[in-house]
């Protein structure tokens, strides 16, 4: 089993005939995953790359039964992207794009609040994969591994690493989950762990934070009380100067708020293992599950 | 972007909240001639740098007389300011704000910025004005009263009052302050302010509010629709460097260490920073080049990482997802060709196409070190840059 995405996902690619919808939309279908169209306004009615374009997502989820919806839009129109497909009933949202405004977000989670069948990943995020079934994103297939750690993260390029680290001793992936960088996200890490706790098929998960806000220090508090599983975690920007935004619009340590070092330590307090380097985090995994 | 205040008060004022009357002068000359079209008996000369703190540092004067502002304009500009804001070099005060001096009877303060928990706006309001704000919330957050904001909806009259009456307000007051928070509201949502506070707001003798100070931060993701706030970055805040990699669409943020990073993605950037100096080293910068970078992206990259003198050598960390290995091989190479650049670089690649990647870097007939895994890479370049500190 894996959570959000399995061999029963239909997803759409809102964006297709863009380079990045295009590339990916291949990527995903050769990847197990089951593409049964995209979303390009303007160019309904015609084919790209041998699937079906459609105008709106409406029209895609009525043609298709799509379930699921990969988002390539550009900035200035995502969070509407966001918004249509949470309207047309689709229940895995993912937004990959990078640079929303929050104002524009501040909009999309008000209505996703009213949509509460509609799940929304990232933005700014990798995706999500759930190795051997599918994948919804720009996380690279050939890393993975089928297998039985969850793995959730604000950081793209550092969940490769964490699979990466996993799959170099043997360790396989249930589903890996890309939450994003943006102060606005739509799964949290807390959202994430509760699906992995209630997966019989993930045994236990790495967790991936950085600076910026308490959405650690909240899941944290969440973990002692909901939390039955291991978890190794680590937390980017323990290096990181006070007041300046570390590439990631949320990576930001704010009124002496949001340090990698508060973070680490309601960690500990919860139970979990806090790796302090990068390098640690597969190894120390394979310790806790006392292999 | 950070604004300056002077900057930040024109936007308020546009959207109805009462700011003193004042210019900005960047010669003492210019500061004695707004002093007199203003015609008071009492100015302000205020430094205008990005940083808080500026009145303790001494950036701040009341000036009686023509005289006295000329002699103040003349000690804040060109002055480098130092606050516990700036770092210990301070920044150089290139303008400063002089404005009308107001009898003040109490001093309040008002803020809004995004609640990422609630992922709703946030209304701070609290009678403890013209103090260090953090420091209120810190030893005494009962004084800070909060609103959360509907964003459908906006602030909402009845909880502009109830903030107003929670920091102490009677009779008329209240009712001037609730406009004024309402339009502070309007400008933070149209202008994408991601932090927009008044600190002080004052109430004066003759019980008139006035916004005393401004601090505004515009969200950058959404500068793109307002091309009137171009001409507000103020680029002699910034490091040459972090100026010269934004043009390049590059995040680069300079550091104090010795050992320059080009990393691909936020996250890891940052963890590759940690690790240098678990490894006993200090990072240089942080830099990410992106998903998407191509060779040419790669080269400015390089450039600006080699142009802080203090680098004694470079890790290069990239997990490959977007961006291939080979790709970046080209532009490493291409770049330490052209360069020539006289550091050792540790190179440590994974992901897609990484053998091609490996195999251009081989037969480049260039010097790199090859590094496995992040901790090798780390624990190499600090041994290359001169051992641990």
């Amino acid at each position: 089993m894996a959570v959000l995405l399995d061999s029963n996902t239909r997803l759409i690619v809102q964006g297709i005939t863009g380079r990045e919808g295009t590339f990916h939309a291949k990527a995903a279908a050769a990847y197990h995953t089951n593409v049964v169209g995209g979303v390009t306004p303007g160019k309904g009615g015609t084919t790209h790359e041998g699937w079906p374009v459609f105008n709106t997502v409406a029209d895609a989820v009525a043609q298709t039964g799509a379930n699921a919806s990969v988002i390539f839009v550009p900035p200035p129109f995502a969070a509407d992207a966001i918004m249509e497909a949470a309207d047309a009933g689709i229940g895995l949202v993912v937004c990959i794009t990078e640079g929303i405004p929050v104002v524009d977000m501040l909009k999309a989670m008000t209505f996703l609040q009213a949509r509460p069948g509609a799940r929304l990943i990232g933005p700014n995020c990798p995706g999500i994969i759930s190795p051997g079934k599918g994948k919804a994103g720009i996380i690279p297939a050939n890393i993975c591994k089928d297998g039985r750690i969850g793995i959730v993260s604000k950081s793209g390029t550092l969940t490769y690493e964490a699979i990466a680290q996993l799959t170099r001793l043997g360790l396989g992936q249930s589903t890996c989950i890309g939450i994003g960088g943006d102060p606005l996200i739509g799964t949290t890490h807390i959202d994430a762990l509760d699906l992995f706790q209630r997966d019989a098929d993930t045994d236990a998960v790495i967790m991936i934070g950085e600076i910026g806000g308490s959405a650690e220090e909240e899941a944290a508090a969440w973990i002692t009380t909901h939390f039955t599983k291991p978890i190794v975690a680590f937390i980017a920007g323990q290096t990181a100067p006070p007041g300046r935004r570390m590439g990631h619009a949320g990576a930001i340590i704010a009124g002496g708020q949001g340090t990698a070092a508060e973070k680490m330590a309601a960690l500990t307090a919860a139970g979990v293992t806090v790796v302090r380097s990068p390098a640690d985090m597969g190894e120390s995994l394979v310790k806790v599950l006392g292999r | 972007m950070k604004i300056h205040e002077y900057q930040a008060k024109a936007i308020l004022a546009k959207f109805g909240v009462p700011v003193p009357k004042g210019e900005v002068a960047v010669t003492p000359q210019e500061a004695v001639d707004i002093a007199k079209r203003l015609g008071g008996p009492v100015a302000v000369v205020k430094a205008q740098i990005h940083a808080g703190g500026r009145g303790k540092g001494g950036g701040v004067k009341v000036s009686k007389g023509l005289e006295a502002v000329e002699a103040n304009a003349k000690a804040i500009l060109g002055m480098q300011l130092v606050t516990h804001q700036t770092g210990p070099a301070g920044q150089r005060v290139g303008r400063v704000l002089v404005e009308e001096g107001l009898a003040i009877k109490h001093e309040l303060y008002v803020g809004l910025l995004v609640d990422r928990s609630t992922q709703k706006p946030v209304f701070m309001a609290s009678a403890d004005g013209g103090m260090d704000i953090e420091e209120v919330a810190a030893r005494t957050p009962e004084r800070i009263h909060k609103a959360f904001i509907e964003p459908g909806i906006g602030l909402a009259p009845f909880q502009a009052q109830q903030l107003a009456f929670a920091i102490g307000l009677t009779g008329d007051e209240v009712k001037k302050a609730s406009k004024i928070m309402l339009a502070f509201y309007q400008a933070f949502i149209a202008t994408d302010a991601s932090l927009l506070e008044i600190n002080p707001l004052i109430v004066t003798e003759g019980g008139d509010l006035f916004a005393l100070d401004a601090k505004m931060t515009i969200d950058d993701n959404a500068l793109y629709r307002h091309a009137d706030f171009r001409d507000l970055r103020d680029l002699s805040e910034e490091d040459p460097l972090e100026v010269e990699a934004s043009k390049f669409a590059l995040n680069y943020i300079r550091l104090d260490g010795n050992i320059g990073c080009m990393v691909n993605g936020a996250g890891l950037a940052m963890a590759t920073m940690d690790i240098i100096k678990l490894s006993g080293g200090l990072p240089a910068n942080f830099l990410d080049v992106g998903g998407g970078a191509n060779a040419e992206q790669i080269r400015n990259a390089f450039k600006i990482l080699m142009s802080d003198t203090n680098v004694k050598a470079v890790l290069i960390n990239i997990f490959g997802g977007i961006l291939r290995c080979d790709v970046l091989a080209a532009g490493v190479i291409a770049a330490v060709k052209e360069l020539g650049v006289p550091v050792p670089i540790v190179i440590r690649m994974k992901g897609t196409n990484v053998d091609e990647g490996k195999k251009m870097l081989a037969e480049s007939g260039l010097n790199f070190t090859n590094a496995d895994t992040m901790a090798d890479a780390a624990d190499s370049v600090v041994a290359l840059a001169g051992g641990a500190r």
